[in-house]
């Protein structure tokens, strides 16, 4: 990938020599098959391929364009090919690079590849993840690198944004929480890296208080994953959680957009276990942001009509929604936090997560696409009023979204 | 000519028949690859915003095959020319994925235990002189009792909302008594009943017959079938024969199966294709694949190891002639069995209006009703009648659309002032009750290739030869009576009769239940395929589908193609598979 050091040049010698002297190494030793298999694991504890993985391409194999605030950023091949992907670095550089986020030459990598969440996995997770990727099938794919706007594009600024945002500081269990929470803590704030969508951020993209209380990615809403009981987990149980987490589903909410692929490649392949820990921690976070006392104004008499003949048959006109089919928009995170999830599905419909135990996959049509800007927000404000007490969204909202696209 | 990768398993067809056997092979991990001819549908295609579109879909017949790109010629008698079908009528045959079952109504039935030896029943019940010479009316060879558990996991993965009238021998009250026995009731109870069916039923009773709901693939609540798949309840939007279901309440190979399938590693589906001929070696009765060509024109060979026609009983049949596949039927002599015994449905209706009673015709499903079985099947004696099988009765709410239902009472204007005045007047107060009747195969109902007309790609079209027999003109009068008794008993201000009269006319629409011309028995010189529907002369190609009905039931044909086609799928998979060769 990058070039090494000059520097370094010596010491690699010195490395070959040395080389030279030791037995040969066979390929397999009896430590590499359980290291490599846990690696495997803890790639899908944090979805490398989430980013790594182009749609349709050799696994891990980069290229994948990742859209941010500040422009794009390409991931790059993780494969052990030597000329386009890792096949000439050592450990020190892939750990360099996955907890502390620098490069072989030096350089700092941009905040996009999670490393101040991957810092709270310990040496030994990252030499299983090193073993694993050594076992990935090598694939040629040029990387061309990330194309940010200035004055983004000079590296050398993330040291700065460093000494804000990154604590390299591996996870310490609380003693005040039992194994299970712990397990779950681990997972939420390290390899999972939840945060990194579901946390507000700064202007500069950093991760600002209050933790896991909902964030905006790829123009769709990350609800918050604190209590709050409207915009929150407040009103799931333990149980809801880990089926969410495990088919798509919970019955009343249905994960689409972005969350869709964690579900189907990431937290359907977790163990059961893994899936109640999290669930567990995710639970134990109290709500952050109070709700305003006031209630809202009460919504365009329009929407009414609009709701029960365009929505009704499929939402019900309770808002009830069908189980695990059409999701329930009474009390629905969606409908009751930022409304940029729901503009979205209005205007350009989405596809729901598929899972082998829930193997449906329901679609929401494009119901606002052919109605003028006025409506799609008077059925939106409606929405968010009856059923989840949030203000009114406005046609300008519904207009800049339907140019920007989805 | 592209010669492809070979795959273990091709199906020629997508609809329920193709979806049903994609999802049994592929379960044994053999390579399945089914090819379409028309466009790739998903439940996603059918929102409710654009949907119930009545112009669009019932009108201009958006879902069903284009006649330019597939057509057959139809005549009614064999010295008549038969001519092209230019705009579809009595039938609207499908295409795209999914085929009939996306734009079907929902009606699934099982047939009688005496439908499927109808033929020896015949004999031994009415002696063989009772039979018309000209009548050639076969049995099965398969019964009920061995299609029962495949019923079953058919309405199980449809949802099938009904009452049960015969589980295991106990009759149920509320159900078809006339049923065969089934192991389990249906796994969804009926939908809820409008008012019109109501009276129909009240009117049945107070006459001593026996009404039941009519068993419905609309499904009356939210179901998760045993694949995992989830449909939703039926709204009673009432659009839903010629349109696919906004809901996803309505049983299709999109809301069942599909969703299981497209994650299999070893299923492909091609749409688009059209597969011109079934590549056959005579001389070592074996099939090699299918020739398929696609929109640009570029032609394929695909090899395969099996091959399964389930292309809708035209293509099955013209599929074979066109191959050379089987001894075509050669009306004249009575030899050969490909394209012998093609039947129909013999349908007859009676009209009711109302002056005080509103029956809101809007609502409906296209399984909701209720049903009088009591003048079908083979349980009332026939000798003094003169004809064979019957009809079931039934009053079905659905189809109250705008555009073509304007019923209006006899000597209305038809057109004008008053006839506008009586439609306003009439739509909410009138019903329709119907006859579905079996319809009896005969020496002269066939299908052959037609010597004159081709088709795109200089392929002989199919010729229907087809009308009603006498028996089924004379069964449709005396069914027609009864549903007319019936419908005098619901005390109406005016009422229409209109049992079916011949000749057969394909212009007004009756039923796309075309069944036969590739009939499974167990004898093969009066069968093209044997009970597991395997080809007789070809071991290795199955023609899957209501082609292989011998004659047909009163009864809608989609439940038995189903369970047919579950059944072939599982003897392929749990003994063809392991020792390719005749299962029979």
């Amino acid at each position: 990938m990058a070039p090494r050091a000059a520097g370094s040049a010596l010491g690699a010698l010195l490395g070959l020599a040395l080389l030279a002297l030791l037995p040969p190494r066979t390929a397999a030793r009896a430590g590499d098959a359980g290291e490599a298999a846990r690696g495997a694991y803890l790639a899908r504890l944090a979805d490398c391929g989430g980013c790594h993985t182009p749609p349709g391409g050799a696994p891990l194999s980069g290229g994948r364009r990742i859209p941010t605030p500040f422009g794009t950023v390409t991931a790059p091949n993780l494969t052990p090919d030597p000329e386009t992907g890792l096949g000439r670095w050592s450990w020190q550089d892939f750990d360099a690079a996955l907890r502390f986020g620098r490069r072989p030459d030096g350089l700092p990598l941009y905040p996009v590849h999670p490393y101040p969440y991957f810092a709270r996995l310990d040496e030994t997770a990252s030499r299983e993840l090193w073993a694993y990727l050594r076992t990935v099938p090598p694939a040629v794919q040029p990387v061309r690198g990330a194309a940010l706007r200035f004055p983004f594009d000079l590296r050398l600024l993330v040291a700065f944004w460093n000494v804000l945002y990154f604590r390299p500081d591996p996870f310490r269990p609380d003693p005040a929480h039992d194994a299970v929470w712990n397990r779950g803590a681990f997972l939420v704030e390290g390899p999972g890296h939840c945060g990194a969508c579901h946390t507000p951020k700064t202007a500069l993209g950093g991760d600002r208080p209050p933790f896991l209380g909902g964030g905006e990615v790829e123009g769709w809403t990350a609800p918050p994953l604190d209590g709050d009981p409207a915009t929150g987990l407040g009103g799931w149980r333990v149980e809801d959680i880990e089926a969410f987490l495990a088919t798509g589903t919970d019955g009343r909410h249905l994960a689409s957009g972005p969350m869709a692929e964690v579900v189907m490649q990431a937290t359907s392949r977790f163990r059961p276990e893994d899936r109640h820990a999290i669930a567990v921690y995710l639970k134990s976070l109290p709500p952050s942001s109070p709700h305003p006392l006031t209630p809202p104004p009460p919504p365009p008499a329009s929407g009414a009509a609009l709701y029960a003949l365009r929505c009704a048959p499929c939402h019900g006109e309770g808002g009830e929604g069908v189980p695990n089919l059409f999701p329930a928009l009474r009390g629905n995170a969606a409908v009751a936090g930022a409304p940029a999830s729901l503009l979205r599905i209005l205007l350009f419909g989405a596809r729901a997560a598929a899972t082998p135990a829930r193997p449906t996959g329901p679609a929401m049509p494009p119901v606002g696409a052919a109605l003028p800007d006025e409506e799609v927000a008077a059925i939106a404000s409606y929405v968010r009023a009856r059923f989840g007490g949030a203000g009114p969204v406005s046609g300008e909202d519904v207009a800049s979204l339907r140019v920007r696209g989805p | 000519m592209v010669r492809l990768k070979p795959v273990d398993a091709v199906i020629v067809g997508f609809g329920w028949a193709g979806a049903l056997l994609a999802l049994e092979l592929s379960a044994a991990g053999i390579s399945v690859l089914a090819l379409e001819r028309g466009p790739f549908r998903d439940t996603v295609d059918f929102p409710p915003t654009s949907a119930p579109d009545e112009l669009r879909y019932a009108v201009r017949h958006d879902l069903v095959v284009p006649p330019a790109r597939q057509t057959i010629t139809f005549r009614n008698r064999p010295d008549q020319l038969a001519l092209p079908v230019r705009r579809w009528g009595s039938f609207l045959p499908a295409w795209g994925a999914g085929g009939g079952g996306v734009h079907w109504n929902g009606q699934v039935w099982r047939f009688r235990p005496s439908d499927f030896v109808l033929a020896s029943r015949v004999a031994v019940r009415y002696g063989r002189r009772f039979l018309a010479p000209d009548l050639t009316l076969a049995d099965f060879g398969v019964t009920y009792e061995e299609l029962e558990p495949y019923y079953d996991r058919f309405e199980s993965l449809a949802g099938v909302s009904g009452q049960a009238g015969n589980i295991a021998g106990r009759i149920i009250p509320g159900g078809n008594p006339f049923e065969g026995p089934r192991a389990r009731d249906y796994p969804n109870p009926p939908l809820l009943m409008p008012y019109g069916p109501s009276l129909f039923a009240e009117a049945a009773r107070a006459l001593g017959y026996h009404p039941f709901p009519q068993p419905a693939a609309n499904l009356s609540r939210p179901y998760t079938n045993p694949l995992g798949v989830t449909l939703g309840p039926c709204t009673y939007c009432g659009f839903c024969e010629r349109f696919g279901c906004a809901n996803a309440a309505k049983a299709s190979p999109q809301t069942t199966v599909l969703p299981v399938l497209r994650e299999r590693r070893n299923f492909w589906l091609r749409t688009d294709v059209t597969v011109l001929e079934v590549v056959y070696d005579r001389t070592a009765r074996r099939v090699a694949g299918v020739v398929y060509v696609d929109d640009k024109g570029e032609r394929s060979f695909q090899p395969a190891d099996l091959v399964i026609l389930a292309a809708y009983t035209f293509e099955n049949v013209r599929l074979l002639l066109l191959s050379g596949i089987g001894t075509p039927y050669d009306p004249e002599s009575g030899r050969g069995v490909v394209g012998r015994n093609y039947t129909y449905q013999t349908t007859s209706s009676v009209t009711v209006g109302f002056a005080d009673k509103r029956l809101n015709p809007f609502i409906g499903a296209g399984a909701l009703g209720m049903v009088v079985d009591d003048w079908n099947g083979d349980h009332y004696d026939h000798g003094p009648l003169g004809f064979l099988g019957g009809a079931y009765l039934a009053a079905l709410a659905t189809n109250g659309r705008p555009i073509l239902n304007h019923p209006t009472p006899p000597g209305t204007p038809r057109w004008g002032a008053e006839w506008k005045r009586a439609v306003a007047r009439s739509y909410l107060r009138t019903f329709r009750l119907i006859a579905s009747g079996s319809s009896l195969p005969h020496r002269a109902a066939y299908l052959d290739l037609d010597p004159t007309y081709r088709d795109a790609w200089g392929r002989p079209l199919l010729r229907m030869t087809f009308d009603f027999h006498p028996f089924d003109l004379r069964m449709s009068e005396f069914v027609t009576a009864k549903l007319a008794e019936i419908a005098r008993a619901m005390a109406p201000a005016w009422l229409t009769v209109s049992p079916r009269r011949g000749p057969y006319s394909i212009v007004p629409y009756q039923s796309t239940h075309n069944v036969g011309g590739a009939v499974m028995g167990a004898d093969p010189a009066t069968s093209v395929v044997n009970p597991y529907l395997q080809c007789w002369d070809v071991p290795n190609l199955f023609v899957v589908g209501g082609s292989a009905f011998p004659h047909n039931p009163a009864y809608n044909p989609t439940g038995t193609i189903a369970a047919l086609a579950l059944r072939t799928g599982e003897a392929i998979r749990t003994r063809y598979l392991a020792r390719p060769g005749p299962l029979v």
